[in-house]
């Protein structure tokens, strides 16, 4: 089509066409979600800040290397000297107690509250986007997003870890020393566990930012779901819920640095997630589906 | 072709020979504690035209258009846009309708460009092969080209809005609902406005236009509908609310007594003295050029004589309220 053809097609009027779906309009709809989301100044500093923490841990155990095994500090702290592909397991063992439900909090308040704020949500669903396809227009740009930032903190930390410590030997917790390539691979199912057992935090996200106009509120109810989990799951006495509880198996990928991983234990752990989603994607869908938009 | 896109095709053309665009029955919208924002309105605006849709600050306007848009969900009664049943046929009537709907709204931090992307990416019925040409014309049509790459917080209210107006002319419409699309501009900015209103009704769209100031949309408009305190008090085409009836005339006599008598045998039977020297009645559909005609014929000396035909502000305000009163 032309430009003189574009100009008439913008004065329209008795001529309009019955409009019809182009092909690929979901990805371009997808694609217009990350740019969204990874073109937004906020965004990028907070995945520059979640690679800088690991940068700082490796830095720090340098300088200081842990003394003897079995010394106070997080898992595998202690053996990040012996290989510095530990730096990874250790980065995402500390940043899943407080800084990736941080993270998610942030960026998921954005989901469906963000856009009310900003005005723009009316603007979406008068183009028109059918409700149902922009909240998964939405989850998808936020898991994307959980993606990016799991993937941060393991790069970073394993290029930290090798350049500060070396490869050495990736010594499995049964006590078997396997190749470097095998301790990457692990290292990357890892990762991949990490970033699946935050879903439901996201989809508890995406819910909440339905219910509220307001961002900053929608982040901090995620972000108090997330620390109210991994509080009550320090309590013993509440050991009843301890397996219902959302962060419950969020560390509990030790398995996969086994010598014989239980994948049909993480298996069950990523079950749970995949009941959060359903519960709180399904009631944000039932919420939204039929809210009435006054922003 | 995909399964929603035969849905779309699908779609009858019932919609193209619908006398009516926008069609309610008893439309109704109670909020959560009660209030009644909007109380049984059978709005009716034909194909066309040009529909002024007046009413103070909180009578309902923005409320009503909502629910015309599908983003509120009536508590009672029906909305029929482009003949089509709401919401149920959301998906296959707003591809065709553009929307402002209370004040424009993008995000800040990106351009006014990169903000009509968003939009038109997000458009399942738009074709991603005219897309560039598609916003440059839109961004040209109102006058916003220079500016295209300018971040949207950087711009000034009148851009905002006709950045707004932009994006509700990224494709082919055949019904504009524009909210308030004035609010805030300056004098200039308003007449550009109506001049944009204007030029998109010449080319076959139909306007509906949201106005808490009858001036500055009574100029452009065909047909007005005016809603005061949740209800639709009044609408149809200018000419009908004016109303013959209305029409006054007023003679300028020092023979009060016989002038008052003429007009009554004429039929004028609210004739009476106002001042002095001056006598007022309603011209009904008489024609000025009759009644001078028996103002002479009784030998009345006439001084002057003059038509006034009510300024659809007065009637306004007569249905309205004065503007500082808040109904409700």
């Amino acid at each position: 089509m032309s430009s003189a053809d574009a100009a008439v097609a913008v004065r329209g009027g008795g001529a309009a066409v019955t409009p019809r779906v182009h092909s690929g309009a979901l990805g371009r709809q997808l694609r217009s979600e990350l740019r969204l989301a990874f073109g937004r100044r906020r965004n990028q500093i907070l995945l520059v800040a979640l690679g800088a923490i690991p940068l700082a841990i490796g830095i720090a155990v340098k300088l200081s290397p842990p003394g003897g095994r079995g010394g106070d500090g997080p898992q595998f702290l202690n053996r990040i000297t012996d290989s510095g592909l530990f730096l990874v397991l250790t980065a995402l063992f500390i940043m899943l107690n407080l800084f990736l439900p941080v993270v998610i909090g942030i960026v998921s308040a954005d989901g469906i509250a963000g856009e009310a704020q900003a005005g723009t949500l009316r603007y979406l669903l008068t183009v028109p986007v059918r409700r149902g396809r922009l909240l998964f227009v939405k989850a998808f740009g936020l898991v994307t997003y959980a993606l990016a930032a799991v993937g941060t903190i393991a790069m970073v930390a394993a290029i930290a870890g090798m350049a500060l410590f070396g490869t050495g030997s990736f010594t499995l917790l049964g006590g078997q020393t396997v190749s470097t390539g095998e301790g990457l691979l692990r290292i990357l199912a890892v990762a991949i566990y990490v970033w699946l057992s935050l879903f439901g935090l996201i989809a508890v996200g995406l819910l909440i930012s339905v219910l509220t106009e307001v961002p900053i509120a929608a982040m901090a109810a995620t972000l108090g779901f997330g620390v109210l989990s991994i509080v009550l799951d320090q309590i013993p006495q509440l050991h009843a819920i301890h397996p219902g509880l959302i962060d419950n198996y969020w560390q509990s990928f030790g398995t996969l640095i086994r010598v014989g991983p239980d994948f049909g234990q993480l298996g069950r752990y990523l079950l749970l997630q995949l009941v959060y989603v359903a519960v709180a994607g399904g009631l944000a869908w039932a919420k939204f589906s039929d809210a009435d938009v006054t922003s | 072709m995909t399964a929603v896109a035969e849905e779309y095709a699908e779609a009858p053309a019932s919609g193209e020979t619908a006398p009516l665009v926008i069609a309610t029955t008893g439309l109704t919208k109670r909020f959560r504690g009660g209030q009644v924002a909007v109380d049984h309105i059978d709005l009716a605006v034909p194909r066309g035209s040009v529909f002024g849709f007046l009413g103070p600050n909180g009578s309902g306007k923005t409320t009503t258009i909502r629910m015309l848009l599908g983003l509120i969900r009536p508590t009672e009664g029906s909305v029929t846009l482009l003949g089509e049943p709401i919401p149920e046929r959301l998906p296959q009537v707003m591809p065709k309708v553009g929307a402002l709907v209370e004040g424009p709204a993008f995000h800040p931090y990106l351009s006014g460009r990169a903000n009509l992307v968003r939009i038109d990416r997000m458009d399942v019925t738009a074709d991603p092969k005219t897309h560039d040409e598609r916003i440059s014309a839109a961004l040209a049509r109102v006058g916003l080209t220079a500016a295209e790459g300018k971040r949207f917080r950087q711009y000034s209210l009148g851009m905002k809005q006709r950045l707004g107006i932009a994006a509700a002319l990224l494709q082919p419409r055949e019904l504009l609902v524009l909210d308030e699309p004035t609010n805030g501009l300056d004098p200039q900015g308003t007449r550009e406005v109506r001049h944009l209103v204007r030029d998109l009704s010449a080319d076959g769209m139909t306007v509906l236009v949201s106005s808490h100031l009858l001036a500055e949309v009574e100029q452009v408009c065909s047909h007005v509908g005016i809603m005061s305190a949740g209800k639709l008090v009044r609408q149809g085409t200018l000419e009908e609310l004016r109303g013959a009836d209305s029409t006054m005339i007023t003679v300028t006599t020092p023979a009060t007594a016989a002038a008052v008598a003429a007009l009554r045998d004429l039929g004028l039977k609210d004739a009476d003295v106002s001042m002095h020297d001056e006598v007022r009645a309603s011209l009904g559909a008489l024609s000025p050029e009759e009644v001078t005609v028996a103002l002479v014929k009784a030998d009345v000396p006439v001084r002057g004589l003059v038509v006034t035909r009510p300024a659809l502000e007065d009637l306004f305000v007569q249905l309205t309220g004065e503007g500082f009163d808040v109904v409700r």
